[in-house]
């Protein structure tokens, strides 16, 4: 399965597509099959809201919140694992 | 230090605005990302994992207190309250938001701050020796140079579309503090047997994916030539750089391929015909320069003598911290930027703001960045030392480990960096956690980590380096041993397959089991690694 990502150009903020629009919590993120998050990501590319657009792999994680596969992107949900302070509360980036 | 002129005003103010109008655009739509991007590089605005990332470029690391007050503003005003030193003697902040970046940079410009020339294939901010001005084995000062090199590549015309990246450090002193043979030219001043001041010329040197330890191409170059003899190598390097191959762009593999003694004479070559073309800088500019550098009025005859009163914690600073200084009576005191349980690097609005005010108080208003991620204060008198140590307790950057085993060098990483393979400020810490209690025994120990082959963290000049590579979506830490960074500079090699987080940190510790078995009296790790080679702590590690 699929999330699709990005950063909001206007602020640099990471977010995640919910199914009808963009949100900064992976909690809120829409697990897509890759047709799919194409045609989501093809659309919103056109928009030019939103930079470094990209599908990442992900699966169904604990508490129903997606888990991205890769540790890059657990990261970027997180935020910096050195700066737990900063990062989003109750998320794990493990 | 130097102060800006009318025309260095004019020009910084100029691209803040142009940048205003061309951030305006992009936010209105009319300007694509794709336009847009090289735009903000340009500008030091890079996008990271979490946001925009800014990179504010301190010419030859050299800050006065107004300037550190006002990092320190950005970093609260526009960022999350800090701010990451890096090993090009800069600072980046992490968390910009696009829409706020020109309010920003009006902000920088109002202390003769910027962020041009941070980033794209351009000549970028020059670096040089921390102690220069101020240190005791100083034949000249590097500053000076180094500011008529600022001042010739800002918005270079010929230079602004280099093959790649090139990056320029200079040092006035024997002990090569700049990292300078790790650079594309690595200035060293010298004299002359006649007593002429005058530049060796390293070039070619460079970490990223294939490290290279600089040749000199050059023994003697008059100091009067600097300038035209630079504008030689770029004008080579732009002939004949690979423009066709990224990773075989920098200056470093046409120096490799064409060989040191080729790549020199055509420099010559090209030099003859520059020499006529009036470049060099008049005396009189260079002695106009030279005095925005002068000595700050030191007080004669001061006390030498430093008293630690049976303190403990302050007599391992005094030995660890304080260098001595050129003039007595004053001493060069090392900020540590490693507070245990601290990132590398990073440092607090507050801590910046307490940095600036002790070095108002007691160091002539001016703070200087390291290539070690750590900050000095240059001219320190020896009777307020005891100030200085309390003034930076309070704020947690009394550590006394200059050079030590806990001053790890640290790139972001995969916690920041989009280019990173695994993350390097947990392994930097956790090592600096694994080695403290034994870092006075092990002594002068440089560890240096990247979170990737680009070597931002130096990992091919550390005594012990750490590369963070991907192995197949796991992080992988690979062990080097035997780098310099210094005046004996050398590149760290690989002992052998890569560990897992904790398994690199261990391995670390039992290198140093090594190096404490087999040294001899007054070796460093380095000596004893380079006399024995890499075999007894191959034995151990992968035992
Ligand atoms: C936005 C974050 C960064 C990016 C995109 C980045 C990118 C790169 C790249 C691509 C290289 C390899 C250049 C080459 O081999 O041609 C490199 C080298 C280097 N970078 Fe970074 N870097 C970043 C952050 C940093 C930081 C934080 C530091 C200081 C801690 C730093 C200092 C250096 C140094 C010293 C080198 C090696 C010298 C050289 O070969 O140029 N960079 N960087
Ligand atoms: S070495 Fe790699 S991971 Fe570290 S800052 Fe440089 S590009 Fe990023």
């Amino acid at each position: 399965m699929k999330l699709l990502t990005g950063n909001v150009s206007r602020t640099g903020e990471v977010i995640w597509w919910t199914g009808d629009g963009w949100s900064p919590d992976v909690a809120d993120a829409v697990l897509m099959d890759p047709a799919a998050g194409e045609a989501v990501l093809a659309r919103e590319a056109v928009a030019e809201q939103v930079n470094d657009l990209a599908l990442v792999d992900a699966e169904p994680g604990p508490g129903g919140v997606p888990r991205p596969l890769h540790i890059r992107e657990r990261i970027r949900a997180f935020g910096p694992t050195v700066r737990p302070d900063l990062g989003r509360a109750g998320r794990d980036w493990r | 230090m130097y102060r800006y002129d009318a025309i260095d005003r004019a020009l910084v103010e100029a691209r803040v605005e142009e940048f205003r109008d061309q951030l305006a655009r992009r936010l209105s739509g009319e300007l694509d990302e794709e336009h847009f991007k090289p735009l903000r590089l340009k500008n030091g605005l890079y996008l990271q994992l979490h946001a925009y990332m800014l990179r504010v470029a301190i010419p030859y690391g050299l800050l006065s207190s107004r300037q550190l007050r006002m990092l320190a503003h950005v970093a609260r005003r526009y960022d999350r309250g800090y701010g990451h030193f890096t090993t090009r003697q800069n600072i980046q902040y992490n968390w910009i938001r696009l829409e706020e970046a020109a309010d920003l940079l009006a902000d920088l410009a109002t202390v003769e701050m910027h962020a041009i020339q941070t980033s794209g294939n351009c000549i970028r901010n020059i670096s040089a020796d921390q102690y220069a001005g101020a240190a005791a084995d100083e034949v000249a000062d590097p500053r000076p140079w180094a500011e008529l090199l600022r001042q010739w590549s800002s918005f270079h015309p010929e230079f602004s579309y280099l093959p790649r990246k090139f990056k320029i450090a200079l040092t006035g002193s024997d002990a090569d503090r700049a990292a300078i043979r790790f650079h594309d030219i690595g200035f060293q001043l010298v004299r002359d047997c006649g007593g002429a001041l005058g530049f060796r010329v390293f070039v070619g040197g460079g970490m990223g994916r294939t490290p290279f330890v600089g040749p000199c191409i050059r023994d003697f170059l008059p100091a009067g030539e600097f300038l035209s003899y630079s504008e030689a190598i770029l004008r080579v390097y732009n002939r004949f750089g690979r423009r066709d191959n990224i990773y075989k762009a920098r200056i470093k593999i046409l120096v490799h391929e064409l060989g040191a003694e080729r790549f020199a004479a055509e420099v010559e070559a090209e030099h003859r015909h520059v020499k006529t073309l009036g470049i060099d800088a008049p005396e009189a500019e260079v002695r106009r320069i030279a005095g925005f550098f002068a000595d700050p009025p030191f007080e004669p005859g001061l006390d030498d003598a430093v008293d630690d009163g049976g303190d403990e914690a302050f007599a391992r600073w005094l030995l660890r911290q304080v260098k001595p200084h050129k003039v007595p009576g004053y001493r060069i005191v090392n900020v540590s930027l490693k507070p245990k349980g601290g990132i590398p690097g990073d440092a607090s609005a507050e801590q910046m703001e307490a940095v600036a005010g002790l070095a108002e108080r007691f160091s002539f208003d001016e703070v200087r960045v390291t290539h070690a991620q750590n900050l000095v204060l240059a001219h320190v008198r020896a009777c307020d030392l005891r100030a200085v140590h309390d003034g930076l307790l309070a704020v947690g950057l009394a550590e006394a480990n200059l050079d030590l085993a806990t001053d790890v060098i640290s790139c972001p990483g995969l916690d920041y960096c989009t280019l990173a393979n695994a993350r390097s400020i947990p392994v930097a810490m956790k090592v600096a956690d694994r080695l403290r209690d034994r870092e006075a025994e092990l002594g002068e120990l440089k560890i240096k980590v990247s979170g990737c082959i680009n070597a931002c963290g130096h990992h091919h000049a550390g005594h012990i380096g750490i590369l963070g590579v991907d192995r197949k979506g796991v992080e992988n830490y690979q062990l080097l041993l035997g780098g310099s960074g210094a005046e004996d500079a050398s590149i760290a090699q690989i002992l052998g397959p890569g560990f897992t987080e904790e398994g690199v940190v261990e391995a670390v510790a039992t290198v140093t089991d090594v190096y404490l078995r087999e040294r001899m009296a007054g070796e460093r790790f380095l000596d004893t690694f380079r006399r024995i080679g890499p075999k007894p702590f191959k034995e151990a590690v992968y035992a």
